[in-house]
């Protein structure tokens, strides 16, 4: 009786677990539209709209944005690289849609003039530190002490006089 | 101090002459660079009294100006010039699109004024379903490259400038136009001068 009752309870469980699975194999998630949304905000974060400054077209909110990530997957679809995307912008729209301005002419100052001057900052930095550390390092090779003791300093020996004085 | 102090003994070592010329060459670069972007960001638009460069602006396709497929504003001196940026996403654009169309048809037959529509930020698709629904006429095009409006210095749209026959900017709309009307209180003084 109990092993039927066990039997009974293993046949159901495996009958649900046998429709689940069934089920299961029958969900297909939803298709991305061609080309999807990723490849889309691939190219619009490297983008921003004028109209909405400082917000990367790829999360900006504006019916201007959504008509340019339009654009993009148009464009996508069919079959322009992500380069001939993003000219087509420089050329409809300038080149300040560019997230990353490009490394000609004026422009690639952006790009030489910051490290310059962080290696030239780092430069300065180095030989300030350099100068700070060559006198201390010249009195220890010298075995002299920051504030050397002198025998034949006046004050001094007016202070061991006036000690000796009041023994 | 002693002869022996040291801080004299130490020899006085100065960074050479051309690092000190490409730090301060290049901080004064950044810094000019800095100020001008900071200076054109917080200019204003275009006002009356402003000499306007003439620039070029491609039509649309069914848009042309005289059979021509661009029309430059010096082209344009003799005639007063109504510029109106818009967009197809700006819904204030909508609220002026027939007044404008509408003072244009009242204006076109005399010859005197000329109206352009400059596409600003826009997508051509959008741009022409625009067009199309409020059956505008007038010669527009894109504001390609955004020259135009850098040059008004537009903040938004719409925007409109009027310039007089002698190439001088006299009034801008900022904002939409409330009446047709009001388009034509300020273009009927500027075409009887």
């Amino acid at each position: 009786m109990i092993v039927r009752t066990r039997l009974k309870r293993f046949a159901l469980v495996l009958l649900v677990v046998t429709a689940f699975t069934a089920l299961g194999a029958g969900v297909a998630f939803a298709q991305q539209p061609t080309p999807s949304d990723n490849d889309v905000n691939r190219i619009a974060r490297q983008m921003y709209c004028p109209v909405c400054e400082n917000t990367p077209l790829d999360v900006c909110a504006t019916q201007a944005c959504a008509q340019w990530r339009a654009l993009i997957r148009e464009k996508l679809a069919a079959g322009w690289t992500d380069d001939q995307i993003k000219q087509y912008f420089v050329d409809q729209y300038g080149v300040r849609v560019l997230a990353a301005p490009p490394s000609q002419g004026w422009y690639s100052l952006i790009y030489i003039i910051p490290p310059l001057l962080l290696v030239a900052g780092l430069a300065v930095l180095y030989r300030a530190l350099a100068s700070m550390r060559k006198p201390l390092a010249a009195q220890a090779a010298a075995g002299r002490t920051v504030a050397p003791a002198s025998d034949d300093d006046e004050y001094l020996q007016r202070v061991e006089d006036e000690l000796k004085k009041n023994k | 101090m002693s002869e022996n102090s040291p801080i004299e003994a130490a020899p006085r070592r100065g960074m050479p002459i051309w690092v000190q010329l490409i730090v301060w060459a290049g901080l004064i670069i950044l810094l000019v660079v800095l100020a001008f972007g900071l200076a054109k960001s917080q200019q204003a638009s275009a006002a009356a009294g402003d000499s306007i460069s003439t620039f070029n602006l491609t039509l649309f396709d069914g848009y042309a100006y005289q059979k021509q497929s661009s029309v430059a504003l010096s082209d344009l001196k003799g005639k007063v010039v109504v510029v109106n940026f818009w967009a197809s996403w700006c819904q204030p654009c909508e609220q002026e699109a027939p007044d404008l169309e509408a003072a244009w048809k009242a204006y076109e037959p005399g010859g005197q004024v000329v109206f352009l529509g400059v596409d600003y930020v826009d997508t051509e698709p959008e741009a022409r379903a625009y067009l199309n629904k409020f059956g505008i006429t007038y010669p527009t095009g894109p504001d390609l490259g955004t020259r135009i409006s850098q040059l008004f210095r537009i903040k938004g749209v719409p925007e409109t400038y009027f310039i007089d026959k002698n190439g001088k900017l006299v009034y801008s709309q900022i904002g939409p136009f409330v009446s047709e009307a009001q388009i034509h209180a300020i273009l009927d003084p500027l075409v009887k001068e």
